[in-house]
């Protein structure tokens, strides 16, 4: 599938590409000998450590705060609260809007959701500070709260979020009259969260009249102009470092610990870190909101659509408007004579949600592509040949031209490498054991785009380069990605580059996030290093500290005609399920991608199996548990909160065809997002092909497995 | 955390003696459940004594022909012994089945048998729970609870005991040994285990400042014919939703011996004797371990989102047995 080279030879006279050969991470040695500092390693002298406080209640006021024991206990050094904290702007709008104000720490007594910070306990070391924080006694005064999610909330509002709210083409009950054939289905999905890896962690400190963060987080020209823009600093004066990060998936903005750890530092004078718990990431880090979605779709016996509808429900905070857009996906997937869609929220005394990877796609997906299978179904018509059937000239809603639809070519590759041709579409027939056995297909979708960026290349006297960017390499190779884009603008090795990323005084740049990092930086890259090649091709001369060449795309950006610019997907899977005690085990999946030029085959392809493996996961385990008595989680933490382990992970292939993108100076779409989109359906249409059971509710438990086992009723 | 103080006993008679000096003292075997639990506040000890170089690692065949395995035995050496796999392979298969490769090599025997539950409501300080603090109510009961208890539970606790290897224990009559100040005991398995009643605090049977110095299985030829069968909601690394031991003998097509034990079902590891009754004398045959899992899951009582489990353990009685009878009559 892939060429996988560890380096390329530096002196050749004619450099061979890089873009498209697959290269080891760059940093991959200093990562795995431990070399690789991460934000809560990196040392400081004179270091303090601040460990917050959170409410125990769901809704309420803080009465008091009985600060004075804990300042007395050994190592303390002080607590900061909404009584004496440095006040805080919120009323601004950031690179990506307006702030949640769960980050704006200590402002006032209000205690809109459990979890929320209501103290920093600074000590020496950080077992004094959590030993403190943990002995700090709060009181509240509390209110009653609610937390129940349903999809038929009475207080539902449309929310617009990063696209319109609602869409409406055509007249729905009409054309669902008309149809032959209806599916009118609700799916669910849970709350999730991102979990990755690496806790949250910031140090601050005061150097020389500037704040300066060592941070992990997914764009430190974002965090660094939040911070900015909270404690009413001049720009210039913050800086924001973050040069390894151990997975975002969406968490890693700016949130609680970096705003406290700022405030202990101006307060103290001295570099406080503040470090999250897995347990404190459930509630201060964000997550994905619970959806529920009913879709109605309406078609004539040979599957066309000619209704289509998807509304869909999210939560959010009290405090916070976010909204988990999972109707977008249908207004580019399938297109309908009537075509409504509907993204409304839910406000409830619970954590703020955020992104995670693949916002509105990857729940959205899941009930979109199951409600394809149950249409294939009822028309009796194999789930491709439905969706081939129905694949839309222009945007359904937007009426744009589609930049590169190669949806078709990945089902017809996929179909072949799957073996889809020899399928029996007829549910619960197979049988090895007590495992009965099926398969899935979906499809997959997510946005490509480009954000503006700026970069520079210096050409030292030795003959190698640096390129500088305040990029985020948050597992997804970007600084590999980066070289070899860089390498080859320049017609050199790969090993001649030195990518420095993660620093906010490289200039403004796009974050991690949304699939269009390593497209925004590769633009912005190598215009750059471009432009460098051709100073050097024209004789310039490289002083002693360096020839250097500055980019920044927004103009070229602004260039890019409106289209439908989306990377596309087909996933398939197979499945055992045991209905005897509610098992299920994924024993293989294929998932092929048109998702641009594929800059690093190696990393890329790490991209699409975790997110296929994130696909299996949010199909069978991943769910947060509230508690309705308390407002709060149960289990917050790696035992109560299943991600698949790698017993659960098959035989996974991802693969791709050509779809360079010609409006991208490299061909990037972008591929961080797209593998998870449509995963879980196709687990999800296998488990029914398997059982004969429709399970319309994630994760597909083993008690629900068992229940419609027994219940002989879709789930 | 709290600081703590750390010492390392070197023989069973010291050992005791550290733990007698101080009831806040806790024993630390292999630490994957004791110092989790330190983290998050839930234990407090103001003292940990270290047994992992008492000479109690040993696994030794006794003279009646069962075996005695020494409570600092960890999960990993247990499970590769060849007499244990070989004489009772569930007890074998039930401790693979638990954890990581690298939590069983840590984890002890004598401390498997007094993990804590994994109850969300118990690991969360911040939440009411008799278990923790008597008294203070048990929010499983209306909460989360589905991975709770449907057998032997109480108004004040529905939290089941996390031990796969325990549940293998528990069919084949273990017996654990223990040493006080005082002089050695023993208790048998199924009276190590309290009844939850209204004391749910209170999980053992043992005498304050007992330190557990080893387990013996006695001899039982129908524990070679044995298996354990564990469901989870994932493929690995998950504590059980259900999980059964069972061993089957069966002559002429009668059944003549029958162990079995629940996990996750309960408090405790679950003995399944009204089922074991059943069994006994009558044709073996799917109709036959059906009757026997109702006999014994009458007793069942679950909450609202855990009646899953009666299946459940229904459905694994009857296909293990069934397959252990294949087995047999090859």
């Amino acid at each position: 599938m892939t060429t996988v080279t560890t380096g390329t030879t530096a002196t050749t006279s004619v450099q061979a590409p890089s873009v498209g050969t697959g290269h080891t991470r760059v940093e991959g040695r200093d990562k795995v000998t431990g070399a690789a500092r991460y934000a809560a390693e990196v040392p400081f002298a004179d270091l303090a450590h601040g460990w917050l406080v959170l409410s125990t209640v769901a809704r309420g006021r803080i009465v008091a705060l009985d600060t004075d024991p804990v300042l007395a206990m050994p190592g303390v050094l002080a607590v900061l609260d909404h009584r004496n904290a440095p006040h805080l702007v919120t009323d601004y709008h950031g690179m990506l809007g307006t702030p949640d104000p769960t980050c704006a720490v200590f402002q006032h007594d209000r205690v809109p959701h459990q979890g929320w910070p209501v103290a920093l306990v600074v000590a020496e070391t950080s077992e004094q500070a959590r030993e403190a924080a943990e002995a700090l006694v709060v009181r509240y005064e509390q209110e009653p709260h609610d937390v129940e999610f349903t999809g038929d909330h009475p207080d539902a509002y449309p929310v617009d979020g990063h696209m319109p709210a609602v869409t409406e083409k055509g007249d729905l009950d009409a054309q669902l009259a008309a149809s032959a054939v209806v599916v009118d289905a609700e799916y669910t999905t849970p709350e999730e969260h991102h979990n990755p890896m690496e806790p949250h962690a910031a140090t601050a400190r005061w150097d020389d009249g500037r704040l300066e963060v060592i941070d992990s987080n997914q764009g430190v020209t974002w965090v660094a102009g939040e911070l900015a823009n909270l404690f009413s600093l001049d720009p210039a004066s913050v800086r924001v470092r973050s040069e390894h990060v151990g997975g975002g998936f969406g968490s890693k903005g700016v949130r609680a610990h970096q705003v406290a750890a700022v405030m202990a530092a101006t307060l103290l004078q001295r570099p406080v870190r503040v470090v999250l718990t897995r347990r404190q990431m459930f509630s201060l880090a964000g997550y994905r909101s619970p959806t529920t979605q009913r879709i109605r779709l309406g078609a004539d016996p040979d599957g066309r659509l000619r209704a289509l509808e998807h509304r869909a429900v999210s939560r959010t905070s009290t405090v916070y408007e976010f909204v988990e857009p999972s109707a977008g996906v249908a207004r580019v997937m399938y297109d309908a004579d009537a075509h409504h869609t509907a993204n409304r929220v839910v406000r409830l005394d619970v954590p703020s949600p955020t992104y995670m990877r693949a916002p509105g796609e990857a729940p959205g997906s899941f009930a979109l592509e199951a409600a394809l299978d149950e249409l294939a179904e009822k028309c009796g018509i194999d789930p491709i040949e439905l969706r081939l059937r129905n694949e839309p000239e222009t945007g359904p809603v937007s009426g744009l031209p589609f930049a590169g639809r190669n949806l078709a070519a990945c089902f017809r590759e996929g179909a072949r490498r799957f073996g889809w041709a020899e399928r029996d579409r007829r549910p619960g027939l197979r049988r090895e054991g007590r495992w009965l056995l099926g398969t899935g297909t979906a499809a997959a979708s997510f946005p490509a785009g480009a954000a503006p960026s700026t970069a520079t290349a210096t050409a030292h006297p030795d003959g190698t380069f640096t390129v500088r960017i305040s990029a985020a390499d948050i597992g997804t190779g970007a600084r590999t990605a980066l070289t070899l884009v860089a390498a080859d603008a320049l017609r050199t090795a790969p090993e001649r580059i030195r990518v420095r990323i993660g620093d906010s005084d490289f200039g403004p740049a796009m974050i991690a996030g949304g699939s269009m990092g390593t497209r925004s930086w590769s633009w912005a890259v190598k215009t750059a290093a471009g432009e460098l090649r051709e100073r050097l091709a024209l004789g310039a001369d490289i002083p002693a500290e360096g020839l250097t060449v500055h980019s920044d795309t927004t103009e070229a950006l602004g260039a890019l005609t409106p289209a439908e610019r989306h990377s596309f997907g087909a996933q398939f899977a197979e499945v055992a399920v045991d209905v005897t005690t509610g098992e299920v085990r994924v024993r293989r999946m294929l998932g092929i991608f048109a998702a641009g030029r594929i800059v690093n085959p190696l990393t890329a392809r790490n991209q699409f199996l975790g997110g296929m493996i994130w696909g299996i996961s949010m199909a069978l385990h991943e769910e947060a548990a509230r508690d309705r008595a308390s407002g709060g989680h149960v289990g917050a933490d790696l035992a109560g909160y299943h991600v698949a382990t790698h017993a659960d992970v098959p035989r996974i292939e991802a693969d791709w065809i050509d779809d360079t993108d010609p409006d991208d100076p490299v061909g990037i779409k972008g591929i961080g997002e797209i593998g998870i989109v449509g995963a879980a359906a196709a687990v999800a249409n296998a488990v029914w092909h398997a059982t004969g059971v429709r399970h319309r509710s994630l994760p597909i438990r083993p008690d629900r497995v068992l229940s419609a086992a027994t219940g002989a009723t879709d789930v | 955390m709290r600081e703590f103080d750390y010492q390392r006993a070197y023989d069973v008679a010291g050992a005791v003696a550290l733990l007698d000096a101080d009831p806040d003292t806790r024993f630390l075997g292999g630490g994957t459940n004791l110092v989790d639990l330190m983290k998050t506040g839930v234990e407090r000890p103001v003292r940990l004594v270290d047994i992992r170089e008492l000479p109690l690692d040993r696994i030794e065949s006794t003279p009646e022909g069962g075996l005695r395995i020494g409570a600092t035995v960890t999960n990993g050496d247990l499970a590769a012994h060849p007499e244990v796999r070989r004489r009772y392979p569930a007890l074998a298969q039930a401790v693979l089945a638990g954890a990581s490769g690298q939590l069983r090599n840590m984890a002890t025997v004598g401390g498997n048998l007094l993990q804590r539950t994994r109850c969300g409501y118990f690991t969360d300080v911040s939440r009411p729970c008799n278990k923790r603090v008597p008294g203070s109510g048990c929010p499983a009961l209306t909460g989360e609870h589905r991975n709770h208890a449907i057998l032997g539970a109480s108004e004040h606790c529905v939290a089941v005991h996390p031990s796969d290897m325990g549940v293998a224990l528990a069919a084949f009559d273990a017996v654990v040994h223990f040493e006080t100040a005082d002089g050695a005991g023993e208790l048998p398995l199924a009276d190590f285990y309290l009844p939850v009643g209204d004391t749910p605090h209170r999980e053992t049977a043992l005498p304050p400042g007992a330190l557990i110095t080893g387990v013996t299985l006695p001899p039982a030829p129908v524990a070679a014919h044995s298996r354990y069968r564990k469901v989870r909601e994932r493929a690995s690394y998950a504590f059980a939703i259900g999980s059964l031991a069972a061993a089957l003998d069966i002559r002429d097509g009668v059944v003549r011996e029958a162990r079995l034990a629940f996990g996750a079902v309960a408090s405790r590891p679950w003995r399944a004797a009204a089922a074991e009754r059943v069994l006994t004398g009558a044709p073996a045959g799917a109709e036959t371990y059906a009757t026997a899992a109702d006999a014994e899951l009458a007793a069942a009582r679950p909450l609202p989102d855990n009646g899953y489990k009666v299946d459940l353990i229904r459905n694994l009685v009857v296909t293990v047995l069934t397959e252990l009878a294949e087995e047999t009559a090859r």
